[in-house]
């Protein structure tokens, strides 16, 4: 991020912190009867990674689209919370969404702890809740009133052992997180790994608040025959991991997850991400995607107004929100109503969707509703992104 | 006469089951019932910690590791071992008692922030095994926790739990009070003013200590094992580090060494951030600015600061 | 060889941090009993407002120079609003005045500052300097000069000056400085400032390492405050030791015998120190007054 572009994200923090707390004390004076969303978000804490850029997405485009009417002619209240990343504080601010503020669905759950936690509530309150965390175990087996976002972890294994066979690397490293999202990634990748021909050689992990993990990638580096190395994991870690490859000099091809999709990795990461690949929707080459392509106009959109809004680069994560959010509206607009299961319906009968992470088509026995098309394998080039491979 | 009164263990325990009495008559829903549903289970943790390092003046930053023992051990036991959840609870809580007996000797051996230290490295420990050995602890994400059932009653919604943790709670605190006016109680705060003076009384110090670090590790442990079963869910974090240092909060803010003080202390730092929600970004610092003013004002507590207050104003 | 030269690298780098964060808690405890547990904060400051600063448009040096001011003067102001006015409290009140100190500092930083991670350029590059096989930063060269620097200064200060002599009587006994003439309460705000400094300074040097955010201050303050017992608390040499100790044990932990437990053998370790010598490291006996 250039230096000028920091400094005026100063002036933007504070307009945008002025106008939260303008907007806040203006709720109770808006037009009668306005439709009730919940949030809540790990937006401080270990996932602020996750839920910061979410929180701000989900409040610039509730103020958009209150600004333009609504939604069947009436505002949306959003009620948002922060759960700071703790499973049991998220349940608590379910609670309190569903008996106190009773909204009439949720999007949120930045992490699939705090997802998990508060899936029983809205289960049992029947209020529909888009997830926006990674795990697949959210969406599988499938449950009635739940849905998600962003890409599975698993998915995510199958679109870089695919990359890999194409490029014939068979024998691969892996280096992982001990966070929920490192691990639950490492578990499915290890469950795919042989279908693509591919044997995992050394297996290492490091701690989400690790500051040096050479100890690790030295092990990994002396192992025999390999070839490549992944690295499941988010936040500052994959920075870090990648940061060391480089000092140790390993030379050979690098994997990252989706979990770092965003262009803050590259600049933590340094001049030693050049070369990385990473499986990430299309919100990342924004500018360099094909006219033709589905996704083009609403990525470019969604780019536009939260990087005029907010002052930083857009992150995949904050797209999860403003898909979730989306289908929360489409589905309502669709549904012409605003009771829970209604909206629940309409949400699973989501059709060809064009969001920022994919196209999505949901059904009662698929909740998410992407697939690994809708998942570009990138590439660091000269500090920014470039699309590589077939789709 | 009142100001006996204000001393006594049964208008300790009139107060609290009044208020456990009330709240549900003035909540308007069944949020506010989970809330003092978590207030009075994490009291009942920090009770057992009040009675550590309150009446037995020995610091620990590792209490919640033992909660964690508790709420892991009644998910592992069904899921994993068959055992009935409520079986499971005693289990854990004879578990977390036993690891603190074995822990407890050569650790209490040390003396003030030494001791601090070591419970911290201990709970540290204890969280990162529930974070690592994912077959059995279901990971960074945690598992699912079977629902309580005691003889048949499964216990589900927010009502239910409240009387639950509320009546465990009273029972805590009775047996709390009367441990503190016990010989036991007595010589445990022997321990607290001077651990030479009070060996020399005749007080076997190192069994006192240890006895106080169990019961500790037990209340704790039962703390957590409602916890689990109440959410249906249990994660690592519950251990962490963060979660000791709040435990310590919640006994120093109460006041130390107070049965309603480790209540008062858990309601602050329970129901203060669900209050402080509409401040989004600030309320994190209003949070710290808070605990800083209070414990300026009232460094005694708030508990022995009050009842300091009305001791002086009644006849 | 190779190998452990480089868990050897990797752990003094780490252990510099930590000891300097520990040189931090021992200043403050020696001036006052008080256990700071907003020390890591100050590193913190010192990484956040350097990059932001200097994001700004200042120049490095510049940055780094008034990152440390900010951070010194949230050292004093820390002192003389909320430790001057509880004086006379326990020293478990205080302690919990401290932590409500850190949450709000968090809680500021969070809003001031963002949420995100920051990192800064490296001062000398980020070619990694070959040595024996194994490969250093040359920003890990700084953060362990500095440490040894500042140590170097901190013992000289004590030791050399009157004004560090004044900070040991009060430590030693407070109302016997206080009759011989000594300004306990300024004492006592200097002891802050420069734990502060050297707080800020560890988390300039070592942000191009470790990077930087709002909330990094608790795991730096939970570590040096093992590093400071581990040394036997008020003791700087003990500081320095535990904190490169803590540093190794991390690094050839995670080398050596699992990279998930490191900070478990970590912790054993320190269990196992203070099992022998129940003072720390350098705490030697003391007197229990009756």
């Amino acid at each position: 991020m250039t230096k000028s572009a920091f400094g005026r994200q100063f002036v933007r923090a504070s307009a945008l912190h002025a106008f939260a707390l303008a907007t806040l004390l203006s709720l109770p004076a808006l037009a009668a009867d306005p439709i009730k969303i919940g949030a809540v978000l790990s937006a401080s804490g270990p996932a602020a990674f996750l839920g910061d850029p979410e929180a701000k997405t989900l409040r610039i485009y509730v103020e958009e689209l209150n600004k333009k009417g609504g939604v069947l002619g009436r505002q949306i209240e959003l009620v948002l919370y922060d759960d700071g990343g703790d499973a049991n504080k998220a349940r608590t601010f379910a609670t309190r969404l569903i008996e106190d503020d009773k909204v009439v669905a949720m999007v949120g759950g930045s992490t699939t702890g705090t997802t998990m936690a508060m899936i029983p509530v809205f289960e049992d309150a029947k209020v529909p809740f888009v997830s926006v965390a990674g795990a697949i175990e959210i969406v599988e087996p499938v449950r009635s009133f739940v849905f998600k976002t962003p890409h599975t972890d698993k998915t995510a294994c199958e679109k870089i052992f695919e990359d890999m066979k194409a490029r014939g690397l068979t024998k691969i490293g892996m280096i992982s997180g001990t966070d929920g999202f490192g691990k639950s990634m490492r578990a499915q990748c290890l469950r795919v790994v042989k279908d693509y021909g591919i044997t995992i050689v050394a297996d290492e992990s490091y701690g989400a608040t690790d500051s040096d993990m050479t100890p690790q990638l030295n092990k990994i580096k002396n192992t025999a025959g390999l070839q490549a190395v992944v690295n499941p994991g988010f936040g500052q870690g994959p920075a870090i991991v990648t940061r060391n490859y480089g000092q140790l000099s390993i030379g050979l091809p690098l994997y990252q997850s989706h979990g770092v999709a965003s262009k803050s990795f590259i600049d933590l990461a340094g001049p030693a991400a050049e070369g990385i690949r990473l499986p990430a929707p299309a919100l990342l080459v924004a500018d360099k995607l094909a006219d033709a392509d589905k996704q083009k106009a609403v990525v470019t959109a969604y780019k536009a107004s939260y990087e005029k809004a907010v002052g930083q680069p857009v992150s995949t994560f904050g797209g999860y929100a403003f898909d979730g959010i989306q289908l929360v509206v489409e589905a309502i607009q669709r549904a012409k109503a605003t009771e829970p299961q209604k909206i629940r319906d309409a949400l699973e009968a989501t059709k060809g969707y064009v969001g920022v992470t994919g196209i999505y088509t949901m059904s009662a026995t698929d909740h998410l509703g992407l697939g690994t098309e809708s998942f570009r394998m990138l590439e660091v080039r000269n500090g920014g992104w470039i699309e590589v491979g077939a789709r | 006469m009142l100001k006996g009164a204000l001393r006594s263990r049964w208008t300790t325990l009139a107060v609290l089951a009044l208020v456990m009495a009330i709240v549900p008559l003035i909540a308007p829903s069944a949020f506010y019932l989970r809330v003092a549903a978590l207030v009075w289970i994490f009291a009942l943790a920090a009770l057992g910690l009040t009675i550590l390092m309150g009446y037995a003046g020995q610091v620990s930053l590792g209490h919640a590791g033992f909660l964690g023992v508790g709420a892991y051990g009644v998910a592992i036991g069904p899921a994993h071992l068959g055992l009935s959840p409520l079986l499971s609870l005693f289990l854990a809580a004879a578990l977390s008692g036993v690891i603190a007996y074995l822990v407890g000797r050569p650790i209490l051996r040390l003396k003030g922030y030494y001791l601090a230290i070591a419970t911290l490295g201990f709970g540290l420990i204890l969280a990162l095994i529930f974070q690592s050995e994912s077959a059995v602890t279901g990971g960074p994400d945690g598992m699912a926790v079977a629902r309580l059932t005691v003889f048949g009653w499964r216990i589900a919604g927010a009502v239910q739990w409240y009387w639950v943790s509320a009546g465990v709670l009273l029972v805590g605190a009775w047996i709390a009070l009367n441990v503190a006016d016990s010989p036991s109680g007595r010589a445990l705060r022997a321990l607290h003013d001077s651990e030479v003076a009070a060996a020399g009384a005749g007080v076997d110090v190192a069994a006192k200590k240890l006895a106080a670090f169990v019961v500790a590790a037990v209340y704790a442990a039962i703390a957590g094992g409602l916890l689990a079963c109440m959410n249906g869910l249990i994660t690592p974090d519950a251990a962490s580090f963060m979660h000791s240092v709040e435990f310590v909060a919640m006994v120093i803010i109460g006041g130390l060494g107070s049965v309603l003080g480790a209540v008062v202390g858990a309601a602050f730092l329970i129901v203060l951030p669900q209050a402080l929600t509409s401040l989004q970004e600030y309320e994190q610092a209003v949070l710290g600015l808070l605990i800083m003013v209070f414990m300026i004002v009232l460094p005694a507590g708030i508990v022995p600061s009050l009842r300091n207050w009305l001791t002086e104003r009644l006849p | 060889m190779a190998e452990f030269l480089q868990l050897l690298f990797s752990g003094l780098t780490v252990g510099a941090v930590y000891a300097l964060v520990a040189l931090g808690f021992t200043l403050i405890y020696n001036a006052s009993d008080v256990i700071n547990f907003a020390q890591g904060d100050f590193v913190m400051i010192g990484g956040m407002a350097t990059v932001f600063l200097a994001a700004a448009g200042l120049s490095l040096p510049l940055a780094a120079f008034i990152a440390i001011l900010a951070a010194v003067a949230v050292g004093l102001l820390l002192h003389r609003l909320a430790i001057e006015p509880a004086r006379g409290a326990s020293p478990v009140a205080l302690i919990m005045i401290t932590i409500g100190a850190s949450i709000f500092i968090k809680g500021v930083a969070q809003i001031v500052f963002d949420k995100q991670f920051h990192s800064l350029p490296a001062f000398t590059g980020s070619d990694p300097i070959a040595l024996g096989g194994a490969t250093i930063l040359p920003q890990s060269l700084w953060v362990i000069g500095g440490a040894i620097v500042l140590f170097a200064a901190l013992y000289l200060f004590l030791e050399r000056t009157l004004l560090g002599k004044a900070v040991l009587a009060t430590a030693a006994n407070r109302l016997a400085a206080r009759l011989v003439g000594i300004n306990v309460k300024v004492i006592l705000a200097l002891a802050f400032g420069v734990s502060a400094a050297i707080g800020a300074i560890a988390g300039v040097l070592v942000t191009p390492i470790t990077l930087t955010r709002y909330d990094i201050g608790t795991l730096f303050a939970l570590k040096g405050f093992a590093a400071a017992m581990v040394g036997g608390m008020g003791h700087p040499l003990g500081a320095v030791v535990g904190g490169v100790l803590i540093g190794l044990m991390e690094a050839l932990g995670a080398g050596y015998i699992s990279s998930t437990y490191k900070d478990g053998v970590a912790f054993l370790a320190i269990l196992l120190v203070l099992f022998f010598m129940p003072r720390g490291l350098f705490g030697g006996g003391s007197v229990e007054r009756v």
